[in-house]
């Protein structure tokens, strides 16, 4: 089986992230930028199933910041191939429209059974990637999706509904699911081998002209306003302490 | 009059759930804007019908059986009800079939999407949406001028008793002549059994900031001194740290309890919508802008690894 797995860069929402000067965006000039958590989920699922068969996995990922660097550590996971696609300007918000746009280019002259992706991404202000680059390709798609196993010419898949209920379907491949969740927390892979990754293994750079946004005009980018929000407890992790077990003991729920 | 925005009731089995009463909620103020009329389109043919006063029109989905889904048909069948009735403006949730059919439909239509949001307007021929980016860190204001438009809106941003008026809309019945390639085959009900984290007056729980399952023991100690349930954001869960039961949010379970304890969690939208009714809310975490502090009512940036002992440590633990 063919597995190809989409991954992206994205700002590291660890960090404390500012408004551009024209006030319609990140600032990305400061910002560190990580692997999507969702696409690192997805990639650990498709490593699961290499493991357990003959799934042949490529990753391809927009060029963004610090892409290389998220490409080769998938090498050194177990990945068979990486593809950088060019042509964009990788410092840009990249929106979901485009990003399809460019992906779909790139997968209708490559053979593939399976796309997987993160579920969402946290800047997917224009929907998330599963669906629309499936509707641009013409096949089935799922998202949220926890679990999945191929059964010859279709792949059965679990998708959660909330509240750990799950919807069973089987879609006809080739299918794009958006992954929640893997069934193990994705591997690590140590710096040795990912150095070993980048002395042995190149990354494949393809140029695509695409584009299609599906997003409005953002007129305005801002954090939100404080509503007022938590009362904040200062002091030293001792007096902190015994505030908070006032409260606690205020409702009544605790003894001591 | 012309059907101006399309509801979809993202019921696959049992109640509507709570986000299509706040959708129609929203939809029927916005579709007085627009001048037309307010739809809701459903799965199957046998729905709580009498529930769905709200709305001027019901689109029956023919041939969506309710009890089993799948994304590519609830597509074909979302579709020919957007064929039928030309909304401007056609509003599902930030749940799974959402999720699912935003932006492929979109996509279809070649309408413009905005996801995450929570708040919906008309401005002359625009709709203005404003939308959560980064987790809830920042709100993003976007205005959508296409022929259709498109919202996938995070449940809880409406009032749902807007959308609970008494009315009798006429019904039409929807065909779905698009054959897809897809089997909806069953639902599975989560196993029963183990923790409640639903039925707890207290609960501690956990996230991200707890760093491995190694630490979990810290707040495990704390919760048994309490005598009260470990619950846990996303990552701990989909990490294998705790299972599944132990999760709130919106692929876990929603909790009320009287006092919500929470370390190491930033404040995820998902993460909020599963707790944010618990009457105290007291949260922990290191970074002064995480959008939990936003919703809890005591916050403490003191690092949980020294706070948590403290707190154990004056419950007898």
């Amino acid at each position: 089986m063919k597995i190809v797995v989409a991954m992206r860069q994205l700002a590291d929402l660890v960090e404390e992230l500012e408004v551009n000067a024209d006030g319609t965006d990140i600032d990305r000039d400061f910002v560190k930028f990580v692997s999507n958590e969702w696409d690192e989920a997805a990639l650990e699922e498709a490593l699961c199933h290499k493991d357990d068969g003959d799934a042949e996995i490529t990753v391809v990922a927009l060029d963004e910041p610090d892409v290389d660097q998220t490409l080769y550590t998938a090498l050194a996971k177990g990945a068979d191939r990486a593809v950088k696609l060019t042509g964009h300007d990788p410092e840009g918000w990249i929106r979901t429209g485009d990003r399809a746009a460019i992906l779909a280019s790139w997968l209708e002259r490559d053979d593939f059974d399976l796309v997987l992706t993160g579920v969402q991404a946290a800047d997917d202000l224009d929907g998330q990637l599963a669906g629309v680059l499936a509707e641009r390709l013409g096949v089935r798609h799922a998202a949220v999706v926890v679990g999945f196993h191929d059964a010859d010419s279709a792949v059965q898949v679990e998708q959660e509904l909330g509240g750990g209920t799950v919807a069973v379907s089987s879609l006809e491949l080739p299918a794009v699911l958006g992954i929640q969740a893997a069934r193990q927390t994705p591997r690590y892979a140590s710096i040795t081998r990912i150095r070993q990754a980048q002395q042995t293994q190149t990354i494949q750079e393809v140029e695509i002209s695409a584009g299609g946004s599906l997003g409005g005009t953002v007129r305005k980018i801002s954090p939100p306003k404080k509503r007022g929000g938590a009362e904040m407890l200062e002091g030293s992790a001792s007096e902190v302490a015994e505030r908070i077990a006032e409260l606690i003991r205020s409702k009544g729920l605790a003894r001591s | 009059m012309a059907i101006s925005v399309l509801v979809l009731s993202e019921r696959i089995a049992g109640e509507h759930p709570e986000a299509t009463f706040e959708l129609l909620g929203k939809g029927s103020k916005l579709a007085k804007q627009l001048g037309g009329e307010l739809a809701v389109a459903v799965a199957g043919t046998d729905y709580p019908v009498q529930e769905l006063g709200g709305a001027d029109v019901i689109l029956e989905l023919a041939g969506l059986e309710a009890g089993a889904y799948a994304a590519p048909i609830w597509e074909a069948g979302v579709a020919a009800a957007i064929a039928a009735s030309s909304p401007r403006v056609v509003l599902m949730s930030t749940g799974t079939v959402g999720l699912d059919l935003g932006g492929s439909l979109a996509t279809r239509f070649g309408g413009q999407l905005a996801s995450y949001v929570i708040d919906l307007d008309v401005d002359g021929e625009e709709i203005l949406a404003t939308a959560q980016l980064y987790g809830g860190k920042m709100l993003a204001e976007v205005a959508l001028d296409s022929f259709i438009c498109f919202a996938t809106v995070i449940p809880g941003s409406f009032p749902a008793d807007d959308g609970r008026s008494t009315g009798s809309p006429r019904v039409e019945r929807i065909e779905v002549g698009e054959k897809p390639k897809a089997v909806a085959m069953a639902i599975r009900e989560p196993e029963t059994g183990g923790v409640d984290i639903t039925a707890a007056p207290m609960l501690v729980s956990v996230g991200r900031g707890i760093g491995s399952s190694d630490n979990l023991e810290l707040v495990q100690e704390l919760a048994d001194a309490l005598k009260v349930p470990l619950s846990a954001s996303r990552p701990v869960i989909d990490s294998g740290w705790l299972p599944k039961p132990h999760q709130v949010g919106k692929s876990g379970k929603k909790v009320k309890p009287s006092i919500y304890l929470s370390f190491g969690i930033s404040g995820a939208p998902e993460h909020l919508e599963g707790m944010r009714n618990a009457e105290m809310i007291i949260a922990c975490n290191t970074d002064p802008g995480a959008p939990i502090f936003e919703v809890a009512h005591f916050g403490t940036t003191v690092d949980l690894f020294d706070l948590v002992p403290e707190l154990t440590e004056r419950f007898g633990g």
